[in-house]
């Protein structure tokens, strides 16, 4: 019972009246934010300008983040609840080795070697968390129901939050940052030397991740497993080796996005990781998760519209941030689950 | 095959007749245990000498039972959503901020734009401002109310996938709170009173006429006057009654059209809806119900504590329900109730007392109360990698969660077909 192109073209049914009002209710929304952004950029264009970059700026950190919930997606459909707290793990081992044990901050040129090494040290080590928690904890649940390693995910960024808590203390804590304060001035418009940081770092990170998943042995393994487990095993491929470094390849974006944080915004907070977790994981889905490129795409646009509510004019402002991103994964699950980027999965029996 | 058929038919009226017997003798432990609760509690208590006393008033007060009491109530809504209908509910704690918010506006002075007050059988003192609404009239409303937002929360998001529909809820039930603490400005209007909370509530009584109070045995049994912040043993009678009926509805429901279908819908969505069962309608009826009793909850613990304040109602409280149920054993009801008891008692009284004495033993200064992030968090990940039918599991529960998925092989043989 095969059925060809051309009948099932035929043969497709009428959009029905619930998808079109959907649709046009979807539409309507769009048009409302492009108005409401073109509204603010005349009414106030070097402030639209500035606030962008900002945006751009956070978006960056949002798309590392977004990175690791989609390739944890990506291979093993988990939503890696713990990954935002592996984040914040992130920004508390940076703050730890860069002020406490390396002293920087003071200003001398060495500082900014010193931030390298942190970042690669932060990176091991929330790549070593992840794949940890991995070995032994979703591996075993691999099989289970889907209930089962979710549950699990959200125990995992418990004990995470609890390390956190232990290594941070429960308040925030404010350091001394490598990155000088201020900027690039064009004008009245203020390029600041952070946001060419994050974005200079951010953007080889992402070449090189690309390269990993697209030109490497190792990255068409993860592509062949994220497509059929049983048929890569079949083929050779080291399945459980290959799904640890996936969550390896994850923990280390997060890793370079917590140090990236703390150098944008100089504090550390041990329940940071539970609602950057949640954003980076609505940039995720909004890009279309299990989608690299969706995920960066997703990431930049999340982090652009958290700024221009934050600090446009006619913004929600500050308070009602967290609401407006958490709206807008609400209003992407409901009109397009697949994402922007995503394909429409019928779901499998 | 056909020669087994009579037979199902036949043992099938008999094992229904047994499980309802079952309820009901449970029934009866249950209003047993509470009642010797109280009992000790109102007249055994004060007979006992100065230390016992003392012992059972660090290591198990009356408050921090009517505490669990909340959190058995709400345990219970949320094993419905969990437990029966299998939908992973990671943002319970809204319906529980709605339901301790429609409390605080129809049980206290607050709402000072109405100047003579708006009263109905409630034990308010006369002449306040604001709207005093019996509490039991405000139960009912808040549970109407939650049930109604949890079909409005349910019904976009139900198509999704499950662990998309945890990250939803997750998303209502931080921007519900958020709506607490930014709320004393919506548009100029002061909704919430934002962090400073509302407080005090009415003083409730149990019941809306009768004696102020009846003398019994040395004790005092307040009828129809208000109780005061101290009179938790009254408050206990009351909170037990709201859980009563929690129990009561989730154990009736489970037995009847509507309790099948949610198990059916929890083991095979495919399956049970080949077989009729309405999944929009029933997944929808879990999250109301669930809802409602989140609602009872919410009045219960503002009532319980007196006042509202929009940073108790923390993404933390989800993830304790979660592990309650979790715990207990998932769609096991008795199970959730230990659970939510033994984890709230811990919670709340059983990790600092166990602290204090182990540093008091050893003289360390550990700080035990910090570790419940821990312990929560190792709860949940345990259970799921050694015991994920909880500790006492129902034995249908138990196949659902042992039995392996079907490999991707067999998955092939059925697509060829």
């Amino acid at each position: 019972m095969t059925i060809t192109a051309v009948e099932a073209a035929a043969s497709r049914p009428a959009m029905l009246v619930k998808e079109k009002i959907e649709r046009v209710i979807g539409i309507l929304l769009l048009v409302g934010l492009t108005l409401w952004l073109i509204w603010n950029f005349t009414t106030a264009p070097v402030q639209f300008v500035n606030v962008g970059l900002a945006g751009l700026r956070l978006g960056a950190i949002y798309a590392l983040i977004a990175l690791g919930y989609t390739l944890v997606y990506g291979i093993i459909e988990l939503i890696n609840f713990a990954h935002g707290d592996l984040f914040m793990l992130g920004t508390v081992f940076s703050s730890i080795f860069l002020v406490k044990l390396f002293h920087a901050g003071t200003g001398s040129p060495l500082d900014w070697l010193l931030m390298v090494i942190t970042m690669v040290i932060a990176m091991v080590l929330c790549a070593g968390l992840n794949v940890t928690a991995e070995y032994f904890a979703y591996r075993r649940l691999r099989k289970a129901p889907k209930l089962a390693p979710l549950i699990t995910a959200v125990g995992i960024s418990f004990i995470f939050q609890w390390l956190g808590m232990r290594l941070n203390g429960s308040a925030q804590l404010n350091w001394p940052m490598v990155i000088p304060k201020g900027g690039l001035t064009f004008g009245e418009i203020t390029l600041d030397y952070s946001t060419i940081v994050v974005i200079s770092v951010t953007i080889p990170l992402l070449l090189i991740l690309s390269y990993i998943v697209q030109s490497t042995r190792q990255g068409k393994a993860m592509r062949a497993t994220a497509q059929d487990q049983d048929a890569a095993r079949l083929m050779g491929i080291n399945v459980n080796r290959t799904i640890s470094f996936t969550f390896g390849l994850g923990g280390a974006m997060a890793g370079a996005a917590g140090l990236l944080f703390l150098e944008t915004f100089g504090s550390t907070r041990f329940d940071l990781g539970f609602q950057l977790g949640l954003i980076a994981f609505t940039a995720a889905v909004l890009g279309g998760i299990g989608n690299l490129q969706g995920a960066v795409l997703g990431g930049f646009i999340i982090g652009l519209i958290q700024a221009f509510n934050d600090g446009l004019p006619y913004g929600f402002g500050q308070r009602w941030s967290q609401s407006v991103v958490f709206a807008i994964l609400i209003l992407v699950m409901v009109f397009k689950p697949e994402g922007i980027l995503g394909k429409r999965t019928i779901e499998k029996v | 095959m056909s020669l087994d058929t009579p037979k199902l038919t036949e043992s099938e009226p008999i094992r229904s007749d047994l499980s309802q017997s079952h309820t009901k003798r449970w029934a009866l432990w249950f209003s047993g245990i509470a009642l010797v609760v109280w009992l000790f509690y109102t007249f055994v208590l004060p007979l006992l000498g100065e230390q016992a006393g003392t012992f059972i008033r660090h290591w198990m007060p009356l408050g921090s039972i009517n505490e669990a009491l909340v959190w058995v109530i709400c345990a219970i809504g949320l094993n419905i959503v969990v437990g029966y209908a299998g939908l992973l509910d990671l943002g319970f704690v809204a319906f529980w901020a709605i339901g301790g918010y429609i409390a605080a506006w129809l049980m206290s002075t607050f709402f000072d734009q109405i100047s003579h007050g708006i009263y109905f059988l409630s034990a308010a003192p006369p002449n306040q401002h604001g709207i005093h609404i019996n509490w039991w009239l405000v139960l009912i409303i808040s549970g109407c109310v939650c049930a109604f937002a949890g079909i409005v929360i349910g019904a976009p998001t139900l198509r999704l996938k499950s662990d998309y529909l945890a990250l939803v809820t997750l998303g209502f039930g931080e921007i519900i709170p958020q709506f607490f603490v930014n709320g004393e400005n919506i548009f100029g209007f002061n909704l919430t009173n934002g962090v400073k909370g509302i407080s005090p509530l009415d003083n409730v009584s149990p019941l809306p006429f009768g004696p102020p109070a009846v003398s019994l045995g040395g004790a005092t049994i307040p009828i129809s006057q208000p109780l005061g912040p101290f009179d938790v043993g009254a408050k206990y009678v009351l909170f037990v009654l709201v859980a009563a009926f929690c129990i009561f509805v989730s154990l009736r429901l489970r037995e009847g059209r509507l309790g099948r279908a949610w198990l059916a819908i929890r083991e095979d969505e495919l399956a049970a809806s080949m077989m009729g069962v309405p999944l929009m309608q029933s997944k929808l009826a879990a999250y109301a119900v669930g809802a409602f009793m989140g609602g009872l909850g919410g009045v219960v613990y503002a009532v319980h504590n007196n006042s509202v304040f929009p940073d108790r109602f923390s993404f933390a409280i989800s993830i304790v329900l979660l592990a309650m149920v979790v715990l207990g054993g998932m769609g096991n009801v008795w199970g959730v109730i230990v659970g939510a008891l033994g984890l709230a008692w811990f919670n709340s009284t059983g990790l600092p007392q166990l602290g204090d004495s182990f540093n008091e033993q050893f003289g360390t200064d550990i700080n035990f109360p910090s570790y419940n992030y821990l312990v929560f968090g190792s709860i949940l990940v345990l259970m799921m990698l050694f015991r994920r039918e909880g500790i006492f599991p129902e034995a249908r529960t138990r196949q659902v969660l042992r039995e392996a998925e079907r490999s991707d092989a067999e998955e092939l043989d059925g697509g060829e077909v």
